[in-house]
C-alpha cells in the first residue's frame, strides 16, 4: 500500500521527462495493438447471420469417411495358415516347405524356448497390464535388456513391445523439426514412418549409392555455410538398414561410417534382419564389416525375425539409449512386452551364445540359395549372397506393376498348391516413398537342406515357366 | 435450430453463459460448475447401493446450479446409474440428452485447487528447479557426457535433459519399479536402493508384496492360472509364439479371424480387425483414415498414440477443452461454417471427432451421447478410443458405448486395446464391414507390422468369451459387477475422506490430487512401505500444478483389500496433508 503514492510520483516524473511526440506516438501504438487484438480477428473471415450459418451447416456434405474398397483387392485375399510357421507350414490346406516367413534361424520350432516361455506364462500370466513406468517392468524385461546389451557389446538397451514401433519411435525421439536426416531411398516402411514422425527435413540418397549421399552432404554443407547460426543448431542424422527388407542388399557400413565422421552425422542403423544373421557370431553388420561399435550411434532392431518372438530393441551408449526411456513414445505410452515373449527372446539369446555355429550355417545356406536361385529362366534374383532375404523379379519387365503383381500372385498360389510356400512381397504401393518393384520375397531358413532347396527350385522353376 | 448447447430460443451467442453448460467441468479456465454442495448430500444419503438403474432419484439439478454460488467445486451428487434404453424412453431425445448431460456433470468432479496450495506447488516446483540448476553446476555425471562425438551439434534439448537429470531424478525411484509376479490383485516388487541419489539402482535381493492399485488389470484377467492361462499355453504349444510375418503375408490363422469375429460380435458391429499393439493401432491406422484437408477435433487429454497418429496423417488438428461440449461445438460450428482457411474457406473434406472412452489421467468418462448428437448435427465422424473403458465400463463390459446404451453404429470407428481389461496385448478397430475392409487394404500395421502372437490372441479370445458369458458361467458378469462396486465404494470413501479426486464416479481410474511434485514421491514411497503399490503422475504428463496419484481398481480386489488401502490412505493423507477438498463430507459410513 505504501508503494502506491510513489508509483504515481514515478509516473508523473516519467511524463514530465518525455517529449510530447513520444507520448503521442506510444499512445497511437498502444491503440493500434488493442485494435489488432480486438477487431482484426473478427474482421478476417466473413460474418454470417445465424440463419445463414444454419443454411451452410445443412448444406455441408463431407466426403465419406473412407473410400469404397474393391472386393477383389489383393490385400483382402490373405492366405490362411493352419499350423506353426516352422520350416514346414500348412497354408490353405497345403502342406508346404516354408520360404516365406522371417524365422531365419528356425528358433520358432525350438522346444527349449517354447518350454521356457510356457514356464514364464505360468509364473506371470499373459499380459503385463501396464507400461514400463507403471509396474509393467518385470524382471524378465530387465534381464533381456541386460542380455542384449551384453550380447551386442553396447552399454545399454531398451526393449519395446512391437517391432514396427521400435523403429518408428526411436527415430523421432532424437530427430526433431529443423533437423536433417539423410536416408537410403529403399528404407523399410517403419523407418519411413519414423522419419515422418520426426518432422525433420529428409534427403533420400539413391540405394546404397555413396556418391549420391556425398553429393547431398556437400549440398547440406553449402546450405550450412550460408546460415551458420541455423547450422549450429541443426542435428544431422544418417539412416540405413543393415540388410534391406525391400532389396535384400547389405548397406556399405565402412563407407557410411567414413561419411558420418567426415560430415559429423549420427548414424542410426536398422538391423532388424541383419541382427542374428550376419557376422560370425550373429552380432550383425558391425561384426560382418568389423567396424568398431563406437562408430554407430544407435542400433535398432525388431525381435520378430531371427529371435522369433515379438517386440524390438535399441542398443547404444548409455548417453543415447537412456533418453528413450522418457522420450520413446512407443516405450513410454504402451504396455510392456508380454513376459512370455520377453522370455522367448532371452532364451533365443541363450541359443545365440551357446550355438554360434548357427550363423555360419545360415550364411552357408543363404549362399547356396543364392547360387541355385540365380538360375531361374524367367525370374531374376536380387540380394546379397549372405542375406536371408532374396527377391525374385520377373526377368522380362512388364509395362505395368499391376500386371507383374498378378503374375507373381499366380506363381505364389501355384507354388503353394505344389507344396512350396513362397509369397509375393506386399506393400501399400501408394504410400511407399519410392516405388518398389513387385517381387517374390524368399526367406532362407537355417533348417533347409540341399534337397529342400533343390526341390523348391524345381517347383518355382516349373511354375514360373508355366505362368510367364 | 441453434447450437445444441447454449440454445436460448433461436439466437445463439457464442460466449453466452448458459448455466447448464457453460460451466462444464473445465478446470483449465477456472470456470467450474457451481458448487452443488447444498443439494448433493441429501441425495447421497438417499442413494441405494449397487449399480443398477435407480432413475427415480434423478433430481433436476438445474435449479441448484443457478442458486449455488459459483464456487470452484463441482458437485458430487450421487445418483443411480441410468439405463438410457429403458428408463428414458418417454422423454424426447433433446430432453433426454440434456438430462443425461446434467447427470454426467453431477457425477463428474474436477474440484479446483485451493489457492495457497497452487502457490505452494509453483514455489515447490521452482525450488526444485533451482536446486537442480545448482546441482548441475556442481556435478555432471559421466552418463551425461557424450563420448567420441566432439564438435557435433548437441543431441538433446538443454531443458529436457536438465529436467530428466536433475529434477525427475529425485523421484526416479517411484517409477519403472520392477515386479516379479503376476500383476494381479497383489504384486511383488523387487526392492532396490540407490546409493547415488537416483542415478543408478541396485537390487537388495528382497521383495515386497503389495496390494496392486497400479496395474490396468480392470477385470482381473491377469492371472497365471485358470482357463485363460491354460488355453494360451496350449495355443503356444500348437501354433508357436509368433508368426514372424505380417498379417497379409503368412500371418493370418483361424484364431486371428475368430478373434476378429468375436470382437465384432462383442461390440455389436459388423466387423473388426486386430493388431499386435494398442499404441500402433492408433498410430498406424489414423493416417489411413484421414489426410491433409481433413479436420480433426481432438480432446486435449488424448493419449500420445492418438497424437502421433494425427501427426503422421498430416490432417489439421484442433484441440478442444477436455470433455467440454460447448467448446467442441464452438470449434465444430466455426469450422463447418467457415471451412478450411488454408483452402480459401472451402469446406473441410471431412471432420473427425477424436475422443477416449475413459481418460486415463483424468478418470473422466466421455460425454458420448452429446458427442453423437453433435456429430450428427454437424455431419462429422467419430473415433472413440476405448482403451481404458472396454471391458471396464457398461453393464456388459462393452465400454462407454455400452455404459451409455448408445447404438454402437453411431460411432464410426471404435478402437480399443486388449492390454487392460483382457490381460493381454494388442488393439482392435471395429465398425462397419466397409471400414474394416478399407483398413485391411490400407492399414500400415496390417500390411507391415508383425501379426499378433497366437498365445496373446488366445488370451483375448478366452477372456472375451468369459465376459460375454460364452463359457457358460457368469464369471465374466461377476467380474464386471465387482469392478463397478469396487469403483463406487473406493471413490466415495475417498471423497468422504476429503481428498480431491478427479473424474466420474463410475470410472475405475481414480486420480487423487496431491499437487506438489515432492508429495508425489512422498505418497508413492510411504504407500510402498505400507504394502500398497500405486502410480504417481507429475509434470510433464500432467500440468505442473496437478501432480497426482492414480489408483486403478480391479475386479480382483476384495472389500477387505480396499478397506485396508483406504485406511492407510486416510492415515497418510493426514500426515502428508492431502485432504484439500472443501466439499462437505458424507457423515455416514459408506456401504459397500
Ligand atoms: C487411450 C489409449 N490408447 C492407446 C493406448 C496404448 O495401448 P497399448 O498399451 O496396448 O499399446 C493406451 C495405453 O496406455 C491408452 O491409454
Amino acid at each position: 500500500m505504501v508503494a502506491i503514492p510513489y508509483l504515481f510520483n514515478e509516473i508523473e516524473r516519467i511524463f514530465e521527462n518525455t517529449p510530447l511526440y513520444v507520448i503521442v506516438l506510444e499512445a497511437f501504438l498502444l491503440l493500434s495493438v488493442i485494435w489488432l487484438l480486438l477487431f482484426k480477428r473478427n474482421g478476417r473471415g466473413k460474418r454470417y447471420t445465424k440463419i445463414e450459418e444454419e443454411e451452410i451447416i445443412s448444406k455441408y456434405e463431407p466426403e465419406p469417411l473412407i473410400a469404397e474398397t474393391d472386393p477383389n483387392h489383393p490385400l483382402l485375399q490373405t492366405r490362411l495358415v493352419q499350423s506353426k510357421v516352422g520350416k514346414r507350414v500348412v497354408v490353405d490346406g497345403h502342406e508346404c516347405l516354408n520360404l516365406a516367413t522371417h524365422n531365419y534361424l528356425g528358433l520358432l520350432e525350438d522346444d527349449k524356448i517354447l518350454e521356457d516361455a510356457c514356464n514364464t506364462l505360468k509364473k506371470y500370466g499373459v499380459g503385463s497390464c501396464g507400461p514400463r513406468g507403471f509396474y509393467g517392468t518385470m524382471d524378465v524385461h530387465l534381464d533381456l535388456e541386460e542380455r542384449l546389451a551384453k550380447f551386442t557389446g553396447m552399454e545399454e538397451s531398451v526393449v519395446y513391445s512391437y517391432g514396427f514401433s521400435t523403429i518408428a519411435s526411436a527415430i523421432p525421439a532424437y530427430a526433431k523439426r529443423g533437423d536433417v536426416i539423410f536416408a537410403d531411398e529403399m528404407v523399410n516402411f517403419a523407418i519411413q514412418k519414423g522419419l515422418d514422425a520426426s518432422r525433420s527435413t529428409i534427403y533420400y540418397y539413391k540405394h546404397n549409392n555413396m556418391a549420391d549421399l556425398e553429393r547431398l552432404l556437400i549440398e547440406q554443407q553449402e546450405r550450412d555455410a550460408k546460415n551458420p547460426k541455423k547450422a549450429a543448431k541443426t542435428r544431422r542424422f544418417l539412416l540405413a538398414e543393415g540388410i534391406y527388407m525391400n532389396t535384400g542388399e547389405i548397406c556399405p557400413l565402412p563407407e557410411l561410417v567414413a561419411l558420418r565422421a567426415k560430415y559429423k552425422l549420427r548414424l542410426f542403423l536398422d538391423e532388424s534382419i541383419s541382427f542374428g544373421t550376419l557376422g560370425k557370431t550373429g552380432h550383425g553388420l558391425t561384426e560382418h564389416f568389423n567396424v568398431d561399435l563406437i562408430e554407430v550411434d544407435l542400433i535398432m532392431a525388431g525381435m520378430e525375425n531371427s529371435l522369433a518372438t515379438i517386440g524390438g530393441f535399441c542398443v547404444g551408449s548409455h548417453f543415447i539409449v537412456e533418453h528413450q526411456r522418457l522420450s520413446g513414445l512407443g516405450y513410454c505410452f504402451s504396455a510392456s512386452l508380454p513376459p512370455l515373449l520377453t522370455q522367448a527372446a532371452i532364451s533365443a539369446l541363450d541359443r545365440f551364445e551357446t550355438e554360434p555355429q548357427m550363423f555360419t550355417q545360415l550364411q552357408e545356406i543363404s549362399r547356396n540359395v543364392q547360387r541355385i536361385f540365380g538360375k531361374f529362366s524367367k525370374l531374376k534374383l536380387r540380394a546379397n549372397e549372405l542375406s536371408p532375404i532374396k527377391h525374385l523379379y520377373i526377368a522380362e519387365e512388364r509395362e505395368n506393376a499391376d500386371e507383374e503383381r498378378e503374375l507373381l500372385i499366380r506363381i505364389a498360389n501355384k507354388c503353394i498348391t505344389k507344396g512350396v510356400a513362397v509369397i509375393e512381397a506386399r506393400y501399400l504401393n501408394n504410400l511407399e516413398k519410392h516405388a518398389i518393384r513387385q517381387s517374390i520375397r524368399i526367406t532362407v531358413n537355417r533348417l533347409l537342406t540341399d534337397t529342400d532347396i533343390k526341390h523348391a527350385f524345381d517347383v518355382i522353376e516349373s511354375v514360373s515357366n508355366e505362368v510367364l | 435450430m441453434g447450437n445444441l448447447y447454449g440454445d436460448n430460443g433461436g439466437v445463439v451467442q457464442e460466449h453466452q453463459q448458459n448455466s447448464d453448460f457453460v460451466n462444464y467441468c473445465n478446470k483449465m479456465q477456472g470456470n467450474l460448475v457451481a458448487d452443488m454442495s447444498n443439494c448433493g448430500s441429501g441425495d447421497l444419503r438417499a442413494r441405494k447401493n449397487g449399480f443398477k438403474a435407480n432413475e427415480t432419484e434423478a433430481k433436476p439439478v438445474n435449479g441448484c446450479l443457478k442458486n449455488c454460488s459459483t464456487n470452484s467445486t463441482t458437485c458430487q451428487q450421487a445418483k443411480g446409474k441410468v439405463c438410457p434404453n429403458s428408463s428414458q424412453a418417454l422423454l424426447t431425445p433433446a430432453k433426454k440428452l440434456k438430462e443425461l448431460a446434467e447427470e454426467h456433470t453431477t457425477k463428474t468432479s474436477f474440484e479446483e485447487v485451493p489457492l495457497h496450495t497452487a502457490c505452494l506447488t509453483y514455489l515447490g516446483f521452482y525450488l526444485l528447479m533451482i536446486l537442480g540448476y545448482i546441482n548441475q553446476l556442481l556435478f555432471v555425471p559421466k552418463v551425461a557426457k557424450e563420448e567420441n562425438r566432439d564438435g557435433y551439434v548437441t543431441l538433446y534439448d538443454a531443458f529436457e535433459s536438465f529436467y530428466s537429470r536433475y529434477v525427475y531424478r529425485r523421484v526416479r525411484d517411484c517409477w519403472n519399479r520392477p515386479i516379479c509376479s503376476v500383476p494381479g490383485d497383489e504384486v511383488t516388487l523387487k526392492d532396490r536402493v540407490t546409493k547415488d541419489y537416483g542415478w543408478s539402482f541396485q537390487f537388495t535381493g528382497t521383495e515386497t508384496r503389495c496390494l496392486n492399485l497400479g496395474s490396468y488389470n480392470y477385470l482381473g484377467f491377469a492371472d497365471a492360472k485358470g482357463p485363460c492361462a491354460e488355453k494360451s499355453e496350449k495355443t503356444a504349444r500348437e501354433m508357436g509364439l509368433a508368426m514372424t510375418s505380417s498379417r497379409v503375408e503368412l500371418g493370418t490363422t483361424q484364431l486371428h479371424l475368430d478373434l476378429e469375429q468375436l470382437t465384432a460380435r462383442y461390440l455389436g458391429v459388423e466387423d473388426a480387425i486386430v493388431f499386435g499393439m494398442g499404441f500402433a493401432t492408433n498410430a498406424l491406422n489414423l493416417p489411413s483414415l484421414i489426410s491433409p484437408g481433413c479436420l480433426v477435433l481432438s480432446d486435449e487429454k488424448n493419449h500420445a498414440s492418438i497424437i502421433l497418429g494425427l501427426r503422421l496423417s498430416g490432417a489439421t488438428t484442433k484441440v478442444f477443452k477436455h470433455n467440454n461440449m460447448r467448446d467442441l461445438e464452438r470449434v465444430l460450428r466455426h469450422n463447418v461454417v467457415h471451412g478450411n482457411p488454408k483452402a480459401g474457406g472451402k469446406p473441410w473434406k471431412k471432420i473427425l471427432i477424436l475422443v477416449e472412452g475413459v481418460f486415463s489421467m483424468e478418470g473422466s468418462i466421455v460425454r458420448l451421447p452429446e458427442i453423437i448428437a453433435l456429430k450428427k448435427k454437424y455431419k462429422a465422424y467419430l473415433y472413440l478410443d476405448e482403451a481404458h473403458s472396454i471391458g471396464a465400463m457398461g453393464p456388459n463390459g462393452g465400454g462407454a458405448v455400452d455404459y451409455f446404451g448408445v447404438d454402437p453404429n453411431d460411432v464410426d470407428i471404435l478402437m480399443g486395446t486388449f492390454t487392460k481389461s483382457f490381460g493381454s496385448a494388442g488393439g482392435y478397430i471395429a465398425g462397419s464391414k466397409r471400414l474394416i475392409d478399407y483398413l485391411r487394404t490400407n492399414s500400415h500395421a496390417h500390411c507391415y507390422a508383425s501379426s499378433m502372437s497366437p498365445p496373446i490372441a488366445q488370451q483375448i479370445y478366452t477372456s472375451m468369451s468369459m465376459i460375454m458369458g460364452l463359457d457358460g458361467t457368469d464369471t465374466g458378469r461377476q467380474k464386471i459387477n465387482q469392478l463397478a462396486r469396487n469403483t463406487r465404494y473406493f471413490r466415495r470413501r475417498l471423497a468422504q475422506m476429503g481428498v480431491i479426486t478427479y473424474g466420474h464416479e463410475d470410472s475405475p481410474v481414480v486420480p487423487m490430487l496431491v499437487y506438489l511434485f515432492s508429495k508425489i514421491g512422498a505418497v508413492v514411497r510411504t504407500l510402498t512401505t505400507r504394502h500398497i503399490a500405486v502410480v504417481g503422475v507429475g509434470f510433464p504428463a500432467t500440468p505442473i500444478m496437478e501432480g497426482r496419484i492414480r489408483y486403478c481398481l480391479s475386479a480382483a480386489h476384495t472389500k477387505e483389500q480396499l478397506d485396508y488401502a483406504l485406511d492407510v490412505i486416510d492415515e497418510i493423507s493426514d500426515t502428508l496433508g492431502l485432504k484439500y477438498s472443501r466439499k462437505p463430507r458424507e457423515p455416514n459410513p459408506i456401504e459397500y
